[in-house]
């Protein structure tokens, strides 16, 4: 049931022609340049993400982990290999991939519905009450349909997230790359965000790239659970998660998990400091 | 209303010691006139419409220089803070030349455009266009990158960053500088009205210097009463409300 398990296999499953991968890296190596030395973030990182897939990046932070995903999304160029994202290289940012980071990120001269609308806005081929009627649906997907026009700062933590999840989502992107979205917030909003994350995964058919260091919040949201070690950053370990959904972060198979993964990371962490002497 | 009222009370108490100063005859009543005086002077140029007149002749030159300080400012601004190179050679130079005080300016425009309007001109232009300028260019470059990061992805580059994620940013910072800008021009086109007379025109500076001349205090009093009372409408009407939509949507303020 876990670690690199394949799928249940059907034959009408292995008939099916297997769709490209959505999210392809190859051999991507990245650099940088601080104060203590040369570090090298990602070390030759291979990765394949299919479409509607839900993978979850877990490591220690600095780990190289945010760093690959500022990658795939076109924020930042790996020093070599590539990123190719429905089969074509990526070159720089892109509407089909949108980012949401740890920090809500929202605009605070902008209203609510104004942050949703942005992306909207530079997408071409749309009328202007198209656009209202789309941020108003993913306003309500969030749950925030009676504070369109409330200001960022009135807006607790957990409701500047949705809303920052409804900006991405608006543009209707194919893949969402998520970086560690939920770790500023308390337990309580986390857990519903799980609940609200997985539906809308689930209902807009979205593929998702998930940082986190939540090997639970790893273990409850995604399909598969990459494991990342730092120094260089590699990917270590692959964990399928063939729970049910939606998945429940309290339930005891979910912990049984998490458990393992833990463990692994650990060992990660041990052989770190073993070679590291 | 409360707070009217007792801002209200505050002044009345103010005048009534200072009509008490003038009645127990500390000063002689040339150097204090009294309130009545003040007012009666006040009274007599409305009425045969100098005061307008003067008032229309300073805030022609303070909006026209201040417009022009802003549409030069503001870009000047945006380049420092986008390239280097500009930001070492203009950028500098508005740093210095901000530490100036902007009367300094008045020997070098009376010698450049003489007894003129474009002498006024170019002291309030003076004035304005270096703080603009270092406010845009502070305000560009303490935009949180993120915000950069969260519109690239959607899309989001050139003019459109510039105009739709940078500018708005940077907007607390440029409210600043066209406030500072402002009060900056209205003290250098005082300050020049003063040492300047300008045959085009008398403006609130001039009757200012003129009353002094003729040593008549009511007028000293009454145009400094005026040229207080123009800040702070100018204040009241045009800063206060972008300064309050500000906080209201930065969440800046409790106000």
């Amino acid at each position: 049931m876990l670690l690199a398990v394949r799928h249940r296999s059907s034959a009408t499953e292995e008939l099916q022609i297997i769709p490209p991968s959505k999210v392809s890296v190859e051999g991507v190596s990245k650099g940088f340049r601080s104060a203590s030395g040369d570090v090298l973030a990602l070390d030759q990182v291979s990765l394949k993400v299919a479409e509607g897939e839900f993978v979850c990046l877990v490591g220690a932070s600095g780990c190289g982990k945010t760093t690959l995903l500022n990658i795939i999304a076109g924020l930042e160029k790996a020093d070599s290999g590539t990123v190719l994202a429905d089969g074509k290289p990526v070159t720089g940012p892109g509407r089909e991939r949108l980012v949401m980071f740890q920090e809500p990120a929202l605009f605070p001269w902008l209203d609510v519905i104004g942050n949703v609308l942005f992306g909207l806005n530079l997408k071409p081929n749309l009328t202007n009450k198209d656009r209202r009627q789309v941020a108003k649906y993913y306003l309500e997907l969030v749950g925030l349909s009676r504070f369109e026009h409330a200001n960022i700062h009135e807006l607790s933590g957990g409701m500047k997230q949705r809303v920052s999840l409804a900006r991405a989502l608006a543009p209707n992107p194919r893949v969402l790359l998520m970086d560690e979205p939920f770790a500023a917030l308390d337990a309580l909003t986390r857990e519903q965000l799980y609940g609200d994350i997985q539906e809308i995964w689930r209902a807009r058919r979205k593929t998702i790239v998930f940082v986190t260091h939540n090997v639970r919040e790893a273990a409850c949201l995604g399909d598969r659970v990459l494991l990342f070690s730092p120094h260089p950053g590699r990917i270590q370990r692959e964990f399928k998660v063939e729970l049910p959904r939606p998945r429940d972060i309290n339930s005891v198979d979910l912990a049984a998990h998490a458990t393992q993964i833990t463990k692994a990371l650990k060992s990660v962490g041990k052989a770190e400091a073993v070679t590291s002497k | 209303m409360k707070r009217f009222l007792l801002a209200a009370a505050f002044f009345a108490v103010l005048v009534l010691f200072w009509e008490a100063a003038y009645r127990a005859r500390i000063w002689s009543p040339v150097l204090l006139p009294s309130p009545g005086q003040v007012v009666t002077y006040l009274q007599g140029i409305t009425a045969d419409g100098t005061l307008v007149k003067a008032t229309v002749i300073t805030m022609r030159r303070l909006l026209i220089g201040y417009i022009i300080g802003l549409v030069v400012g503001l870009p000047l601004g945006l380049l420092t803070a986008r390239w280097k190179l500009f930001g070492d050679t203009i950028g500098t130079m508005a740093l210095g030349l901000q530490t100036l005080p902007s009367v300094c300016w008045v020997p070098l425009a009376l010698l450049w455009f003489g007894q003129t309007e474009a002498a006024m001109l170019f002291v309030v232009v003076m004035g304005t266009l270096w703080s603009v300028i270092i406010a845009t260019e502070t305000g560009v470059r303490n935009v949180p990158p993120i915000y950069r990061r969260a519109a690239l992805t959607m899309g989001s580059k050139r003019l459109h960053m510039w105009f739709k994620v940078i500018l708005p940013a940077a907007l607390p910072f440029i409210v600043s500088g066209m406030k500072q800008g402002w009060a900056f021009a209205w003290r250098s086109l005082m300050a020049a009205e003063i040492f300047v007379t300008i045959l085009t025109g008398f403006g609130l500076g001039q009757l200012l210097h003129y009353g002094r001349e003729l040593s008549a205090m009511e007028q000293v009093i009454g145009i400094m009463i005026v040229i207080v009372v123009i800040g702070l409408l100018a204040d009241k009407i045009f800063f206060s409300p972008i300064e309050k939509f500000l906080h209201r949507r930065w969440g800046t303020s409790q106000a």
